[in-house]
């Protein structure tokens, strides 16, 4: 249903053009550059955080998904403009910004592995700042109550993740960063975890970057691509997925391995294999061959 | 027989002295990836300000009874004080630069000792203690010093309450945490850098208290003891796992008393190498040390 009104604002032309300053944004990121090493990462990445929703941070592996998050969050050195709910951040310490009521499930789930379940937990509570909501973290993973005393490092990887996420829920933030939270999981463990951000979404906005192109088209109203360390595109995310030729050009995903060119067959495809999902998002993506013109600003 | 436990309860107390040491110096890296050359120089403070104390220069303070109670409190307040300035002034601005940060703590190694030896000289000076602590007892027809049983029983009682730190209160979670991850540990909004300022302190308390009961000991005081204790102490992080306290306190163990019997044995200052070569062992059979820690 969401993609229904997405596409219809999509067709009045607006929504794929231009920065979409309109919108009240809660996370904006101007001209984000990441160096490291003496490497340019990024070269100016922008992108919108809506007060609502998901919105999904899409690209190719290498693109700069994950370094604009650290970037965001000052986990990297960084330049640029970060303003989260209308305060400029850029020059705040990680943990001062967080504290501002940034949840962060990283890419590698950060869990604590010589750590127990209850105290990877117990480190997300924030003292002075209100109750945790562990009722709310053990009616969604009641398994993680019963975990409690395991170290985190024996849980399996759909369960370690459940924990990230469990950190960004439990301490009433106001922004959830969720970086590939389904990356290698089995698909019924996928599943499980796309219900509990469609949840929390209702809640608090959630920036999700993710690879499984199923994630996004269930989850996410809004996308930015990145590619090269820039921002590539953004707009409407069920506008972006039914456009076969896009879709192609800005994530690498073809239509068959063999038609779809030396892009479809780069690691991206292959990577994202043991979740399930290619498959599953080649046919959709194949499904309309929309003719609707994309717009990119950077052709 | 009688030998055998007084080397013993020789190479434990020695291995309580390096644990003294260790345990902050370990704690130290696991959490900050600093290497700290100057926590030596922590011991040798403690030790300076324990004599100084103990010598009747503190009202109160003096070689027997309470009054070196309050003397041994006030070489370990005095180490931990400058612990907690070593941190804030020299390792805290240089976070980003590791190499100068070592090279720093280096400096702060040799000017320490330096500055002791250019106050009081750079001859060793006699410890003032509490005779009872002075003395020997019988024990299975040994004629081992009390001061021994001191520093083992210091080293059970500063393991017991770091374990208990670590374990049950939220400051040692995070440290724990920050060993593991300390960027994780900023990003559920939590400022590590209070945590390295304690888990200074704390290092700084270790080793000054160890370089109080040192000086009973050895009997002595001198500028440079701190850093000869510190190259064992090193040795000992590096066997226990980086990080470990556990770790720290196994591997004193097994350090002091292969010393020890080493060195009575064999020749006299094989010992010193035979530690080494144990190390070599461990790290050939084990890379990351007795608890599995990776540095």
């Amino acid at each position: 249903m969401n993609a229904e009104a997405q596409g219809g604002q999509a067709l009045s032309g607006q929504a794929l053009s231009g920065r979409a300053e309109s919108v009240a944004s809660l996370l904006r990121v101007r001209d984000l550059r990441v160096v490291i090493g003496g490497r340019h990462i990024l070269h100016g990445v922008d992108l919108d955080v809506r007060a609502h929703g998901v919105t999904a941070l899409l690209g190719r592996n290498g693109a700069g998904k994950t370094t604009t998050v650290r970037g965001i969050l000052g986990l990297v050195p960084r330049t640029g403009s970060v303003l989260f709910d209308g305060t400029e951040t850029v020059r705040l310490a990680t943990h001062a910004l967080v504290r501002r009521g940034i949840g962060y499930a990283p890419e590698d789930r950060g869990v604590f592995a010589g750590l127990s379940v209850a105290e990877n937990l117990r480190l997300a509570e924030r003292p002075g700042a209100g109750e945790p909501a562990y009722a709310l973290v053990h009616e969604l993973f009641p398994e993680l109550r019963q975990r409690a005393r395991q170290p985190a490092g024996t849980l399996s990887g759909g369960q370690q993740q459940m924990v990230a996420i469990s950190r960004t829920l439990l301490n009433g933030n106001r922004l959830i960063i969720a970086d590939e939270p389904t990356k290698g999981l089995a698909p019924k463990v996928v599943t499980e975890v796309a219900q509990v951000l469609e949840r929390a979404a209702e809640a608090v906005p959630v920036l999700l970057v993710e690879q499984n192109l199923a994630m996004v088209r269930r989850l996410a109203e809004h996308c930015v691509v990145l590619a090269d360390g820039r921002t590539a595109h953004h707009g409407p995310a069920a506008e972006l997925l039914t456009d076969a030729e896009a879709t192609r050009r800005l994530l690498g995903v073809g239509r068959h391995q063999g038609a779809a060119g030396p892009d479809a067959t780069g690691p991206d495809a292959t990577d994202r294999a043991p979740t399930g999902g290619p498959s599953a998002d080649r046919t959709a993506v194949d499904a309309p061959p929309a003719a609707r013109p994309h717009t990119d600003r950077e052709h | 027989m009688s030998t055998v436990v007084l080397l013993t309860l020789t190479g434990l107390g020695l291995g309580a002295l390096y644990f003294l040491v260790a345990s902050g110096l370990s704690l130290i890296f696991g959490l900050m990836d600093v290497l700290n050359f100057a926590h030596g120089a922590l011991l040798s403070v403690g030790a300076y300000g324990t004599w100084w104390a103990a010598s009747g220069h503190l009202p109160g303070a003096g070689a027997d009874g309470p009054g070196f109670v309050l003397a041994v409190a006030f070489g370990t307040a005095a180490g931990t004080l400058a612990a907690v300035l070593l941190e804030l002034a020299v390792i805290r601005p240089l976070y980003e630069r590791p190499r100068e940060q070592v090279l720093a703590t280096v400096g702060v190694g040799l000017a320490l000792p330096a500055l002791l030896s250019a106050i009081w000289g750079a001859d060793a000076r006699p410890f003032p203690g509490p005779a009872a602590l002075t003395g020997t007892f019988g024990l299975l027809g040994a004629q081992v010093p009390v001061n021994r049983l001191v520093l083992i029983a210091a080293a059970l009682a500063v393991l017991a309450v770091l374990k208990l730190f670590l374990g049950r209160t939220r400051h040692g979670l995070v440290v724990r945490a920050g060993v593991e991850d300390r960027a994780m540990v900023t990003a559920l909004g939590i400022d590590v850098r209070k945590a390295f300022t304690l888990v200074f302190a704390i290092g700084g308390a270790a080793a000054a208290l160890g370089g109080a009961l040192g000086g009973l000991y050895f009997g002595s005081v001198d500028p440079g003891q701190g850093t000869s204790l510190l190259i064992f102490a090193f040795v000992v992080v590096v066997m226990g796992g980086m990080g470990s306290v556990g770790g720290a306190a196994l591997a004193s163990v097994a350090v002091g008393l292969v010393q020890q019997f080493a060195n009575y044995y064999t020749t006299a200052g094989l010992g010193d190498l035979a530690v080494v070569v144990l190390l070599a062992a461990l790290l050939l059979v084990r890379p990351s040390g007795l608890t599995g820690r990776l540095a």
